[in-house]
């Protein structure tokens, strides 16, 4: 059974020139509960609008993205952002952690949009990275490595369904990219979570089994970066 | 929580501005609740304060200025009335009891007033209570002696039996002292009127001091009266100001002064005006503060966006934020307010002898706190509005 279905998506934005510019285009795309994929596209192919349409944060132009029952695409925003609340977590190439908030609230705000913060829960979510000892730090006080693996603690904390990485391992270097990448597939498949992770890195594509490529999914012509 | 959460952490982020703002509103804050009960203490305190007494007869002249005189020992006397006027009016019916006090002596700058020993006796300054002594007792009328006022005692150091000399004129002038040794017998309890800062003395000695015109020595500055009924006062006033033209019959006290309120209402309305100005550039501060850190807080509010935060929601939360620097500001205006009714307190006290009661209530102290913190509210709005438009996916950047 899929958790994710997207059919005839479209996304575009107007140009300077005031012309629009389709950047989405996905006839049909799919994934089953459980599932851990890797979508294969380079920089400016539209991966990011791609993961950003599916957890809400853009209303597509046309199309629907079921995510269990529900259409995100039919939604209004404000309902959108509740369905990414409860069940979506995202996890950023920059993290995306909150400057002045400490590790543990942090991961407390993930939660608290959805179905509410508990901090049992999201003090054992950065245990269970590795960061029970730091739970009062501010993500400045942090590595890069340990600031992925609270972005990776904020995206499970509220069992999401749907977890969406995007470049999860671009600011990393070889060997925290290769343990913040078995951190998330781990936790994702302990928590019984659906991965989406879109990479440019062969490296990271090459240790999931299912890997698509987004050029092929995605049949807008876009600007792809040299 | 989760608000409260994000606008502790937000004002923490911007703390320097968070404090710089806070404590401009602080200060419009403390000083449109000082004016404010300044104007309403003073008005109030003043056109209550009588020292016991309806009325007041002196030579002729503005009635503001014989009250002012007589009643609060400021001003210069307009003139002396012969004592038989006094005389005549102790013993009209209609009066209850008529209290002479003459002037025109100070002991450095502290006016010494001669009147009888009935003004401690026999008057309520203010109902239920007379005047008390908080050491030594009243002076003797026929000797060289002085009851002081409480704050006269402590400003001049003076206790009951220590000796002083007497300095012509209401202006201290080192150089016009009188030879006649007083002796303090005694030190007036606190009665915040303006009999603390005056120096009491037998009315004959003031009359008889070396220096003075011998022909006016049983003279009166005026004549401080107690009435048998309201009526009675309209019939004096009729006698005195309408149909003679030789003394003048100051009543009722209270409305004089409130005409003197009047006449400098339009200063009140400036510094009213100043206060309201003051308060809305305060309010102002918040909205710029605010407003020009939301380029640093737009990636702030991308990511709890992303989070599932909803444009409602941070919207509400800068409001809460411009309002919390309000409610924080006006917190500490109670401190500058404080400040500042103690040093006008202390000014007005010095001057008058009245004390203003800086901690009574006044509306002001709620409404003023509640205005300051909606209109800060209000600041938070345009800021807000840019913030619920943040755009998520811009802001979230880098796209891959």
């Amino acid at each position: 059974m899929s958790l994710l279905a997207v059919s005839a998506l479209q996304k575009s934005f107007r140009t300077p020139e005031g012309e629009r510019k389709l950047i989405v285009d996905v006839p049909q795309f799919t994934l089953a509960a459980g599932q851990q994929l890797a979508l294969r596209g380079e920089s400016g192919s539209g991966k990011t609008t791609f993961l950003h349409l599916i957890a809400g944060i853009l209303a597509p132009d046309s199309g629907s993205i079921l995510l269990g029952e529900r259409d995100m695409a039919a939604l209004g925003e404000s309902a959108r952002d509740r369905l990414r609340a409860e069940s979506i977590g995202y996890i950023f190439q920059t993290f995306n952690l909150l400057q002045g908030y400490s590790c543990l609230e942090n991961v407390m705000l993930g939660m608290a949009f959805g179905v509410g913060a508990d901090r049992e829960r999201a003090t054992a979510m950065l245990t269970r990275v590795g960061l029970g000892h730091r739970l009062g730090h501010y993500p400045r006080q942090l590595s890069t490595g340990q600031q992925q693996r609270v972005a990776v603690a904020r995206a499970l904390a509220n069992h999401p369904k749907l977890v969406l990485a995007d470049e999860p391992t671009g600011n990393l270097d070889h060997k925290n990219a290769g343990e913040s990448l078995a951190l998330i597939r781990e936790t994702c498949r302990e928590n019984g979570a659906t991965l989406l992770l879109v990479s440019h890195d062969a490296g990271v594509l090459a240790t999931f089994e299912e890997v698509q490529d987004f050029a092929v999914l995605n049949r807008a012509v876009t600007e792809v970066a040299p | 929580m989760t608000l409260a959460l994000i606008i502790l952490r937000s004002l923490r982020q911007h703390l320097l501005s968070t404090v710089i703002t806070a404590l401009s509103i602080a200060l419009a804050g403390g000083l449109l609740m000082s004016v404010w009960v300044v104007k309403v203490q003073s008005q109030t305190t003043f056109t209550q304060v009588n020292t016991g007494f309806d009325a007041v007869l002196g030579a002729r002249g503005s009635k503001l200025q014989l009250v002012l005189n007589a009643i609060f020992h400021l001003e210069a006397s307009p003139g002396n009335l012969p004592f038989s006027d006094y005389e005549f009016i102790r013993r009209h019916p209609a009066v209850k009891l008529a209290i002479p006090i003459a002037v025109g002596d100070n002991l450095r700058g502290y006016r010494i007033v001669g009147t009888i020993p009935e003004l401690f006796s026999e008057v309520e300054y203010t109902p239920g209570r007379k005047f008390a002594f908080s050491s030594g007792q009243l002076f003797n009328p026929a000797a060289k002696e002085a009851v002081l006022g409480s704050f006269a005692a402590q400003k001049l150091r003076l206790h009951a039996g220590d000796t002083f000399h007497p300095f012509h004129g209401l202006i201290y002038d080192e150089k016009n002292q009188h030879a006649e040794t007083y002796v303090v017998t005694g030190v007036l309890a606190p009665s915040n009127t303006p009999a603390d800062k005056v120096i009491w003395i037998p009315l004959h000695g003031l009359q008889t001091m070396s220096g003075h015109d011998p022909r006016a020595a049983t003279d009166v500055s005026a004549v401080l009266i107690q009435l048998r009924s309201p009526t009675a006062g309209f019939m004096l006033d009729m006698m005195y100001n309408k149909q003679g033209n030789r003394l003048t019959f100051a009543y009722p006290i209270g409305a004089i002064m409130a005409e003197l309120f009047n006449k400098i209402g339009w200063f009140d309305q400036v510094l009213t005006l100043i206060s309201y100005l003051v308060a809305l550039v305060s309010a102002g501060g918040v909205l710029v503060a605010i407003y020009n850190s939301m380029a640093a807080r737009r990636r702030d509010i991308a990511i709890l966006r992303a989070l599932g935060a909803r444009r409602r929601m941070i919207f509400g939360a800068i409001v809460l934020e411009a309002a919390t620097i309000g409610l924080l500001g006006m917190i500490v205006a109670f401190l500058a307010y404080a400040v500042i009714l103690t040093g006008v307190a202390a000014i007005i006290r010095a001057q008058t002898g009245v004390m203003l009661n800086a901690w009574a209530y006044n509306p002001v102290m709620l409404w003023a706190p509640l205005g300051m913190i909606a209109l800060c509210a209000l600041g938070g709005l345009l800021p807000a509005w840019k913030a619920y438009r943040t755009d998520v996916a811009q802001n979230l950047a880098p796209v891959s």
